[in-house]
């Protein structure tokens, strides 16, 4: 009984805790991209940069507030933070929207022009933010680390195996949590939510009924900026924030968003936690539960792993690529919100 | 008739050039072509102070060649980026004319710059750092120097150290690169031939934000201690986090890369107990140096005082060949570096200048005990580390 307990442990530690964490970053990037995909009708390449630019704001705001002496132990400052993070965010997609987009849906430009248009606008953030805060690590975490610790863990249960929470996890799982009920809220409930999703629906039906288009516009850009500034600074708090590591994000993201359907909040929630654990269940070496599980005395050489953990990244495109050959439209059909 | 009259004429110029560039010269110029940006840049600063030291000291003695004065010109080699390497080399060379390179940082960097800019344009390359095995074999026209010891070496104290620990089985994930592989590739021949057992050995990338998929798989293969050859501003960092983070690994083993004060700080007091080797000496050379850079304005950081003995080692062969020109320069190196003759010490290549003007014979010690051996790499001499408090103490050199 105690290995099914070592095993579990094991798996809790470094396969679903560690899942939930990145699953839940992944479904709140995804949430922004389908969002946009949604009601503006396009990718939006720029959806990484934005969410870096987000949590660098809130970096300095961190900063501000941590010289000020101003904390909320233990939970780390950062929180405090996001909602200036989040209003210099919808400044400036309003101002990209503004400056940028609007000149092309006045054209009614075709979605791949918004999409080149959307690579450019990734490129420009990038700069601008390597130029602010510079291309390398900013540790901006405080408060308590652990809320429960491997090597405590090991003497309260008497197990052989650690499981170690860290705050940072907690915090993500619990905020996206909270987010993604408050946006099906949204969206279901009010009068805004449902001119939002009768636009994405039949734009032209949606006008002829007295929506009003600037305002859905400008609602998804502050939807998306403050999806954007949380799901940034989470993962900013949990890894470490570095300007590049958003770009990389970007393909699990597009991959979770098309794989649940790409313009469905629902089939972006359960993309991101479908790529975060393929990739983790794919890449993670099982040597010591089935040690655990098998008979006493087994000798394993091998390490009981499917890929190498080098793969990682190419399992989110081997998925996006199976879906969109078996299934374009993703686990939960998408195309409207 | 006319392609012989051109190619004497040419043979006519390029001769008086060389007797130009001979005991005449009045100016030399070094390139520092170092990492200055990438996954070693906070030791590249230090490199570049302390080559640029010897340049100073050498040019203030007004005893190179003809009174010579000693410029430099630095350039950005990247770590990571070999074409990158390759082009700042080609740079110095061509629009700055530079009489020998002190480069690289890295050792694909430095292979980078060797195979495609040194050796074909004939210009003397000393590295402080290049620690890559392969750069011990590979042809280089005699023209390829390192006041480091090659990673072979490195391997080889490693294990000894971990012997003596008395760990019997270790887990190993290395940078991917050419550094990366030939020091794990060493550790791990040295290590299993001593009998101790090497449960994974497996490569990360630099520059990821999350390590927790590579610690999951070196967790399940488990080890007493982890060795992390890696760069203590990249991958290792990382590695080192989510490591303790998972509570997968509370001991580290530390190569030269990983060693800096940088990882102190940003770790912590968890790392505490970890150890570590990195190039160094008992010799009073390398106090001597500290104080030097102290006076100079700068922290004697990692491989900066190899950063010195390259420059000044060059410069010293310089004065031995009586000329700037790489392929005569390249004769004398060992020479000056290796007995027999007066030792030399950090501060004192003045006087070293002196006797080798004199005609003398001189032993360059310099800030590392420099020994010159095989082809043309340091015999290696190093310090074994325990962090302590905060802090990378000294348990002992050997």
């Amino acid at each position: 009984m105690t290995d099914f307990f070592n095993a579990l442990t094991l798996l809790g530690n470094f396969l679903i805790i560690p899942g939930l964490t990145y699953g839940s970053q992944l479904a709140l990037g995804a949430l922004g991209v389908t969002l946009v995909y949604g009601v503006l009708r396009f990718s939006n390449f720029g959806h990484g940069e934005t969410m870096a630019f987000g949590a660098m704001v809130t970096i300095l705001v961190t900063w501000g507030f941590q010289s000020l002496g101003l904390s909320i132990q233990p939970l780390p400052t950062a929180l405090l933070a996001i909602p200036v993070g989040i209003l210099a965010t919808v400044i400036l997609t309003l101002l990209i929207d503004r400056f940028v987009y609007r000149y092309h849906r006045e054209r009614k430009a075709n979605p791949v022009i918004f999409l080149i248009v959307s690579i450019g606008v990734m490129f420009f953030l990038g700069g601008l933010i390597r130029f602010i805060i510079g291309p390398g690590d900013q540790i901006f975490f405080d408060g308590t680390r652990f809320i429960l610790k491997a090597r405590e863990f090991k003497q309260m249960t008497g197990l052989n195996e650690g499981l170690s929470l860290k705050m940072t996890q907690a915090v993500t799982i619990i905020t996206a949590v909270i987010i993604v009920a408050a946006m099906f809220w949204f969206l279901n409930h009010t009068r805004t939510g449902k001119s939002m999703r009768a636009y994405s629906d039949n734009e032209n039906l949606a006008l002829l009924s007295g929506i009003n288009p600037d305002r859905v516009v400008l609602i998804t850009w502050i939807l998306v900026a403050a999806l954007a500034t949380i799901a940034g600074t989470l993962y900013g708090l949990d890894k470490s924030f570095k300007p590049f590591v958003y770009m990389q994000l970007l393909l699990p993201i597009f991959a979770s968003a098309i794989v649940g359907g790409v313009g469905n909040p629902i089939g972006a929630i359960a993309g991101g936690y479908v790529i975060a654990f393929s990739e983790l269940i794919l890449t993670f070496a099982y040597k010591k539960v089935v040690l655990y599980l098998g008979p006493d005395n087994m000798e394993l050489e091998s390490l009981v792993q499917f890929l190498g953990t080098d793969y990682k990244i190419a399992v989110s495109f081997i998925i996006l690529v199976i879906v969109l050959i078996i299934r374009p439209t993703g686990l939960f059909s998408g195309k409207t919100i | 008739m006319k392609k012989t009259a051109i190619a004497m004429a040419s043979a006519a110029i390029l001769g008086s050039s060389v007797a130009l560039a001979g005991g005449h010269a009045k100016t030399v110029k070094l390139g520092v072509v170092l990492g200055f940006t990438g996954p070693a840049e906070s030791l590249a600063e230090s490199m570049a102070r302390g080559a640029e030291l010897a340049m100073k000291e050498v040019s203030a003695s007004k005893l190179l060649l003809d009174s010579a004065t000693v410029s430099h010109v630095r350039a950005d080699s990247t770590c990571v980026d070999a074409s990158a390497a390759a082009a700042a080399a080609e740079r110095v060379i061509a629009s700055d004319k530079v009489d020998a390179i002190i480069g690289a940082l890295c050792s694909g960097a430095t292979i980078s710059i060797l195979q495609n800019v040194a050796m074909p344009k004939g210009v003397l390359l000393f590295s402080p750092s290049a620690t890559s095995p392969a750069l011990s074999t590979l042809e280089d026209n005699d023209l390829f120097f390192r006041a480091s010891p090659s990673d072979a070496r490195q391997g080889q104290v490693i294990s000894e150290v971990l012997q003596e620990k008395g760990i019997k089985s270790i887990a190993m994930t290395y940078t991917n690169n050419d550094y990366g592989k030939g020091l794990a590739d060493s550790i791990q021949s040295n290590f299993e031939a001593a009998g101790g057992k090497v449960t994974i050995s497996t490569p990360h990338e630099d520059g990821k934000g999350d390590y927790g998929a590579e610690v999951g798989a070196l967790a399940q293969a488990g080890g007493d201690i982890l060795v992390v050859v890696g760069y203590l501003d990249q991958g290792g960092k990382g590695i080192i986090q989510s490591s303790l983070d998972a509570g997968a690994f509370d001991q580290f083993f530390l190569p030269d890369a990983m060693i800096g004060d940088s990882l102190l700080q940003a770790i912590g007091p968890d790392l505490n107990g970890s150890i570590g080797t990195v190039p160094g000496t008992d010799s009073n050379g390398a106090q001597i140096y500290a104080e030097l850079a102290k006076k100079d304005g700068f922290e004697a950081g990692p491989y900066s005082p190899e950063a010195y003995d390259a420059a000044a080692l060059t410069l010293l062969a310089m004065q031995a060949a009586n000329s700037k020109d790489s392929n005569a320069v390249k004769a004398k190196i060992f020479d000056v570096a290796n007995a027999p003759g007066t030792k030399i010490l950090p501060g004192e290549l003045a006087k070293g200048l002196q006797i080798l003007k004199g005609g003398g014979q001189i032993d360059y010690v310099g800030a590392t005990a420099v020994e010159l051996i095989g082809a043309g790499e340091s015999s290696g001499s190093y310090r074994e580390i325990l962090v302590k408090d905060g802090e990378n103490t000294t348990v002992r050199y050997r």
